[in-house]
């Protein structure tokens, strides 16, 4: 049902692409939506790490996943449970570039009763590759909105095609990116546990990334777009110019539009973790809780139970127990 | 009542991983008898002040609510999405990866597919997404949103009193969401209405009064305190002190009530005891802190505060330089993570300092609490204990790492040290089973209540299977653990699932094997067992 509902949509999504670009809402697409879905995605985006960051974290609660820095003589994990600056930094990165928690991850069996926890790595670099993959593809994208092409760029370009494998080059990571999703995709829909806690949105996002992936490639290597028409239409957009392009093909509209949703719904979405990673208590705090005191801004007096009100009312039974007692 | 019969062990292991057909926001919740708790008695919300004391039962058709409940809950949340960017954070930056499913102990001892933290978690976010999101509002279920009614409130009780809080979910989650943050959440807002767990409010309601959680009134305390020394003269020959609300003393000594008050954990306090004695420490226990130990964490974070101010109150009224603390999981993750936040600063204490190796452990100098643990390895490391390691020959031993210490604290190598000087046979269980991935007893977290039994088996059998493996390949007969909530709780687990393996505390073992000064020859470890019987 979620799965249907998130293909429907998709398919909207194209149709109405193919609509437009067949009908003068053509400028709609290229000149107004441009700015109005970067608007959206810049400050949607600003909005929700801000309402994250506006709510405080009263309490020091890493979770940590090796030795702690107690013992000078005991060697600690200073990764897995940092004590320091540095080493917050380190784990940080080490969750964000390399997926370091995810990389952990087992897979339960259940041999003759008894739960065995193999390796189950899949997961993780699939999700590594599609990861790392969108982001190069990204970057590789500057290319249509700087002239010249700054050499790092090419330089990214030309490592991705670096097996020139046909004619234009495949780049490694259009197809990574897909290979990355369709495990995803067919991982969620395979799994009875993953299709059972599926929302609709679970599903969408794959199926919109792999649409976007798919409209490039066949852009690319099948129904070839004017390149100097989109990058006059990409030029245009960041000199505020922007302009209809002639000829530039349904398959590229289909493509653009799928972008701009994607863009605008980001900050709605649960894509979002790609920002909120960065603020997960239990990971960018250091495990030094008794060394230094962490502060609750909104710490305030309880009702306590204190020792005067504990004596008074076992005074004489301490007494008795021959228990030293404050007042006699 | 009565408590439901537990099913034989083959009985619970016939498992079913496959979710039901209906949708789970479809599925209803069955109070089945074993899998739940019996409610918070008025007697003990009246102590604490706690909202809506009344007679119920989860049972019930009719929990007697207020009126507005919803209101308070929907309130709550307000207010705590507010206060808390955990909450926030968790509410909104879950993809439903999956990857914490397999990880939960409950899960993999009951194939309900509500005890996978992801949608343990989605429990409450439905409720949040439909109140606190702009698509929720709009496309409800499509959004994943839901409306709260009373059945999803008993929902969120069987559930969130089916986690233990044990964070081996976060782990293993990419975005570190953390279920135990999500339950603590959950269970706020179910005190909010009067919806507790009597395993929980009562402790906390005689904690409040009396100092610990049994109830034990000080001259009570004194008793078993006694009792346990007179044990120890007539294991050793040697008589030690007990040291009780004595103010001038160096030292206050905190440690859990179920260290005195029970087997065996008794073993474990004679042990603390016997040590102390050997090396001269000046110090005292209390009977205001008796506790150690805090359900305030099952409870909310008012109550964590409300019950943790004796520990520091009681160390500035003896005057004492600075506080050591025993044996315990969930009490280590209040003194290490909240208890300097909530009740400090302890600036009338002095930075800790071992007064036998004059260590000074920097770790904990602005808490001013250090782990017994640390203080031993210590002592061992500077050679300032006579040990005999063959004294424990007749234990084959394991260690389980406890989830608080563990994954809270990041205690690992400290009693592994101490384990390692006092008995030759130590045995790791399987790597996925132990340090920060360590499988929780499924007692805790209020859990370990008789009524509750089925559900604390299956939660608990992922780990009592890696002990089985231990015991099959090595001979385990020993559980060593740092916990007292496991110490009781492994012990019913072992004989539900691993019939032959004791339980023991790291001090218990480290007492066993001590060398004490004036002692006569030792014929029987603490437990009164023949030395040579063993092996």
């Amino acid at each position: 049902m979620n799965l249907a509902v998130s293909l429907t949509v998709v398919l909207t999504l194209t149709l109405l692409a193919l609509g437009i670009a067949f009908s003068p809402l053509l400028f709609l697409l290229t000149a107004i939506l441009p700015y109005a879905v970067f608007a959206v995605f810049v400050g949607g985006f600003v909005y929700r790490i801000v309402k994250w960051a506006r709510a405080p974290a009263p309490f020091r609660i890493t979770t940590t996943c090796g030795q702690q820095a107690s013992l000078p003589w005991m060697k600690s994990a200073p990764l897995e449970s940092p004590s320091t600056l540095w080493g917050v930094i380190g784990r940080m990165a080490s969750e964000v570039f390399l997926f370091r928690s995810l990389f952990r991850n087992t897979g339960l069996a259940m041999v003759g009763q008894r739960p065995v926890y193999g390796s189950a790595k899949w997961l993780w670099f699939f999700g590594l590759l599609f990861h790392w993959s969108l982001l190069i593809i990204v970057l590789r994208h500057l290319r249509f909105f700087v002239e010249p092409i700054a050499p790092w760029i090419s330089a990214l370009s030309a490592i991705d095609g670096f097996f020139e494998i046909g004619v234009p080059t495949l780049y490694l990571t259009d197809a990574a990116v897909l290979a990355g999703l369709m495990f995803l995709f067919f991982r969620r829909v395979a799994v009875p546990q993953l299709r059972y806690i599926s929302l609709v949105t679970d599903y969408f996002a794959p199926l919109l990334l792999m649409g976007i992936a798919t409209t490039g490639l066949l852009m690319r290597h099948f129904f070839p777009a004017d390149l100097l028409q989109v990058k006059n239409l990409a030029l245009g957009w960041v000199t505020f110019h922007p302009a209809v392009p002639q000829g530039a093909g349904p398959v590229f509209y289909i493509h653009v539009l799928y972008v701009f949703t994607l863009m605008a719904w980001f900050p709605f979405s649960k894509l979002m973790h790609m920002g909120g990673v960065f603020l997960s208590p239990t990971r960018n705090l250091a495990n030094d809780n008794r060394m230094k005191r962490h502060l609750n801004p909104w710490n305030a007096p309880v009702k306590v139970h204190t020792y005067e009100e504990y004596e008074d009312e076992f005074r004489e039974k301490m007494k008795l127990a021959g228990l030293p007692v404050e007042k006699e | 009542m009565t408590a439901a019969k537990t099913p034989k062990p083959e009985e619970l292991l016939a498992l079913r991983y496959a979710p039901p057909a209906t949708p789970w926001m479809g599925t209803p919740t069955v109070f089945r008898p074993g899998t739940w708790s019996y409610s918070g008695t008025p007697k003990s919300l009246t102590a604490l002040g706690l909202p809506n004391p009344r007679a119920w039962q989860p049972s019930d058709a009719d929990w007697k609510l207020p009126e507005n409940w919803k209101e308070i809950i929907l309130g709550g949340l307000a207010e705590r999405l507010q206060r808390y960017r955990s909450l926030r954070l968790f509410m909104d930056i879950c993809v439903r990866c999956g990857a914490c499913a397999d990880k939960c102990h409950f899960f993999i001892g009951s194939g309900d597919p509500k005890n996978m933290p992801v949608l343990r978690a989605e429990l409450l976010r439905s409720v949040y997404r439909r109140y606190f999101t702009e698509s929720g509002k709009r496309f409800g279920m499509l959004a994943g949103a839901r409306d709260l009614t009373v059945d999803v409130l008993k929902e969120w009780f069987y559930y969130f009193y089916q986690c233990t809080e044990c964070r081996r979910c976060s782990v293993f989650c990419p975005y570190g969401i953390d279920q135990a943050e999500i339950t603590m959440m959950g269970r706020e807002l179910l005190t909010l209405v009067g919806c507790n767990i009597n395993w929980v409010t009562e402790p906390m309601a005689n904690c409040f009064r009396t100092g610990n959680h049994l109830g034990i009134q000080p001259g009570g305390v004194k008793d078993m305190l006694e009792f346990l020394a007179d044990d120890v003269a007539d294991r050793t020959g040697v008589k030690v002190e007990v040291p009780l609300n004595r103010k001038g003393a160096e030292i206050l000594f905190v440690t859990p009530s179920g260290d005195y008050f029970a087997d065996p954990g008794t073993y474990t306090c004679m042990g603390y005891m016997m040590l102390f004695h050997e090396i001269g420490l000046d110090y005292t226990f209390s009977t205001y802190a008796s506790e150690g130990g805090n359900f305030g964490l099952f409870t909310s974070h008012e109550m964590i505060k409300r019950l943790n101010a004796k520990i520091y109150a009681e160390a500035k009224r003896l005057g004492v330089k600075w506080i050591l603390g025993g044996e315990c999981g969930h009490m280590w993750r209040v003194v290490h993570q909240y208890m300097d936040t909530m009740n400090g600063p302890a600036d009338f204490l002095a930075e800790p300092v071992s007064p036998i190796t004059g260590t000074r452990f920097e770790n904990a100098r602005s808490t001013k609490m250090v782990h017994i643990a640390e203080f031993t390895a210590d002592l061992i490391r500077s050679g300032r204990l006579k040990l005999d390691p063959s004294r424990n020959d007749a234990y084959r031993v394991t260690f389980h790492d406890s989830c608080n210490p563990a994954r809270s604290m990041g205690l690992f190598e400290e009693p592994r040290y101490i384990i390692n000087h006092v008995c030759n046979h130590f045995h790791e269980m399987a790597e996925d089973t132990i340090r920060e991935k360590t499988l929780c007893c499924g007692s805790g977290a209020g859990l370990g209540n008789d009524e509750n039994e089925e559900m604390r088996m299956r939660g608990g059998m992922p780990r009592a299977m890696a002990v089985r493996e231990v015991k099959e390949r090595h001979g385990v007969n020993r559980l060593a653990c740092m916990c007292a909530i496991d110490r009781a709780a492994l012990t019913a687990l072992m004989d539900y699932w691993v019939p032959g393996v004791g339980v023991m505390g790291v001090h218990e073992l480290l007492a066993n094997a001590l060398v004490m000064t004036g002692e006569k020859e030792r014929t029987t470890d603490l437990r009164g067992e023949p030395l040579e019987a063993c092996g």
